[in-house]
């Protein structure tokens, strides 16, 4: 039971995590790269997960699943954990971009890279830090989400933080602890790796490498 | 300087000498460009030919417009009228990428995350070349500019000069058109500075390599410049050689810009068709009438004259001013003397005198009688 709840949350936090990695680093390169109308209240609406209630977006997505006659499968899942993670994904990679020196892109260009290839050779390999800090948290965020999880999973899609509280409610016994555990050991692992290939100061964005 | 190091960019623009005059020998023709921001004009008309293989500094305090004039040769804005041709052809709206443009910036803009030979290829790369003939030019270049084994080098573990040559192997290895150079220099310490300068002159003069030098650095502007356009409020205000510039410069922006100068209140004494007469205190010297246009005979007008042109009078100099030495300092191979005299309307008159000289007479508080070292000056009517 918990090692169906661990896969659906793997498959959950993969794919979540993902596509808010790139629809994320797509927003955050609009809202940096382009002035236009209604920008500040996109910007707003985006970050607007981190303040709206959990609870009220889990219910929300239900509603909207069930009024849409989807079925409850990982789609509706998967869609409302893009959404609360996508603010996270959309402040580290925005701020890599601050970071990221204009002229760079200038001097690729000036030596005769058009602007696909000044994204691939220059942009992309500069902001990698910051996609991968990006996806790193949606990934620890998204798999341990449990409020709105509650709402929009059902048996066959329970993520290991909802099938961890319906099983409690129903036995006591120390296998709690125990994937407690390993649930600790994971995440501090993915941020070992982090720290060892990347540098996690600089994955956290709090020096600024120049 | 190795032959095959030349051979690197052999095939740069043809040097000024083997090009006859007319169109054909003008790298650049800004026509008429103007660029606003907002409602500010960053550049407000302005045109400017440079010619092929020269080197022309735009030079301005900041806020000029000398950067913006940059960004349009290098395609990275647009203007919002005028025309801008390079080589003949009208590039006014061709994007960067397209237009062969060798650009090194302020802070070098290395590219961290590569090492010094996959920066100096990058542009090579960008057009498809073979390896084996990036690599030849790769090494050619940096064989020109002294960098030769540190290839494998990481821009951040390289010091400010050689990043800054780094910066330079990059721009030329792609045999630009054009160099535009956006204050090179500004970043390193004062010695290094003036070797770059040298180097970069006569890396300049070896490709015949068409180049804009950006920079608000005056003494810079003058020892390495063909021509000057001394840029201010969008405009250039005056564009010569760094001699005419600086001896005669056609308004005050000009002469109080560029180059250490002395405003002094003197009188208009005469004025015989292009040349006019001035005279300060018992000393009388000849100016250029064109820029005391309107000013009348006995009128009160101003007189720039540089540091250099002043001298202690000696016994039997007609005096110019007399004052009291304020201060003194000591410049090595001279002294500067800042001396309070009511002639002054510049705060202080400066003028440089020998170190000895310096040292043992003019010491602050003695009393100074200034002469004329030259009889030609230059003077504008009050402000």
């Amino acid at each position: 039971m918990a090692l169906a709840g661990f896969r659906n949350g793997l498959i959950v936090t993969g794919w979540a995590s993902s596509i808010a990695l790139v629809v994320g680093a797509a927003f955050a390169l609009a809202l940096d790269r382009y002035d236009f109308r209604f920008k500040r209240a996109l910007e707003a609406v985006l970050l607007s997960p981190l303040v709206v209630p959990h609870f009220t977006v889990g219910l929300g997505f239900l509603i909207l699943a069930a009024q849409l006659g989807m079925a409850r499968g990982y789609g509706v899942v998967v869609a409302c954990h893009v959404v609360l993670v996508l603010p996270f994904v959309l402040r580290s990679v925005y701020i890599s971009l601050r970071n990221l020196d204009p002229r760079l892109e200038l001097a690729a260009a000036s030596l005769g890279a058009p602007p696909h290839r000044v994204l691939t050779t220059v942009t992309l390999p500069l902001l990698v830090p910051g996609l991968v800090s990006g996806w790193l948290f949606a990934a620890i965020l998204s798999f341990n989400e449990f409020t709105a999880s509650l709402f929009v999973t059902a048996q066959r899609t329970q993520t290991l933080p909802v099938a961890l509280y319906n099983y409690v409610r129903e036995y006591a016994d120390p296998s709690m602890a125990a994937i407690s555990v390993m649930y600790i050991v994971v995440t501090a692992t993915l941020l070992i790796l982090a720290n060892v290939f990347l540098g996690l100061a600089k994955v956290l964005n709090v020096e600024h490498p120049r | 300087m190795s032959i095959p190091a030349e051979d690197a960019f052999s095939a740069a623009a043809p040097t000024p000498a083997t090009r006859a005059n007319g169109e054909e020998s003008i790298a650049v023709q800004l026509d008429g460009v103007t660029k606003r921001f907002g409602k500010i004009a960053a550049l407000d008309d302005v045109s400017l030919l440079v010619r092929r293989g020269e080197l022309m500094t735009l030079l301005g305090p900041s806020g000029c417009g000398k950067t913006t004039l940059l960004n349009l040769v290098g395609g990275f804005a647009m203007p919002d009228s005028g025309e801008i041709a390079i080589d003949g052809q009208r590039v006014t709206d061709v994007p960067a990428y397209l237009r062969e443009i060798g650009i090194t910036f302020q802070n070098y803009a290395l590219f961290p995350h590569m090492n010094v030979a996959a920066n100096v290829g990058y542009g090579l790369r960008m057009r498809r070349l073979a390896k084996a003939e990036i690599a030849r030019r790769v090494a050619d270049a940096l064989a020109l500019i002294k960098l030769a084994g540190l290839e494998d080098r990481k821009p951040r573990q390289l010091s400010g000069g050689q990043q800054q040559r780094v910066a330079l192997a990059r721009a030329l290895v792609i045999r630009p058109k054009v160099l535009l150079l956006d204050e090179p220099f500004s970043a390193l310490d004062r010695n290094l500075r003036a070797s770059m300068q040298v180097e970069l002159k006569e890396i300049q003069r070896k490709l015949g390599v068409t180049t804009i030098f950006v920079t608000h650095d005056q003494s810079e502007a003058l020892s390495l410049s063909d021509r000057i356009a001394v840029m201010a409020e969008g405009r250039i205000r005056q564009l010569g050689t760094p001699d005419e510039i600086y001896r005669r410069p056609v308004d005050r922006f000009v002469a109080s810009f560029v180059g250490d100068v002395n405003v002094l209140r003197a009188r208009l004494e005469r004025i015989d068709g292009a040349i006019a007469t001035v005279a300060l205190g018992a000393a009388r010297v000849k100016v250029p009438s064109r820029t005391l246009q309107g000013a009348t005979t006995g009128s009160i007008v101003d007189l720039f004259v540089r540091p250099e042109e002043l001298r202690p009078a000696e016994h039997g100099m007609a005096v110019a001013a007399d004052g009291i030495v304020a201060a003194q300092s000591y410049q090595g191979g001279h002294v500067d003397l800042y001396v309070d005299a009511p002639e002054a309307l510049s705060g202080r008159v400066l003028l440089r005198v020998p170190r000895h000289e310096g040292m043992s007479l003019w010491r602050a508080g003695a009393r100074i009688s200034i002469a004329l070292a030259v009889d030609e000056a230059i003077a504008f009517r009050p402000a």
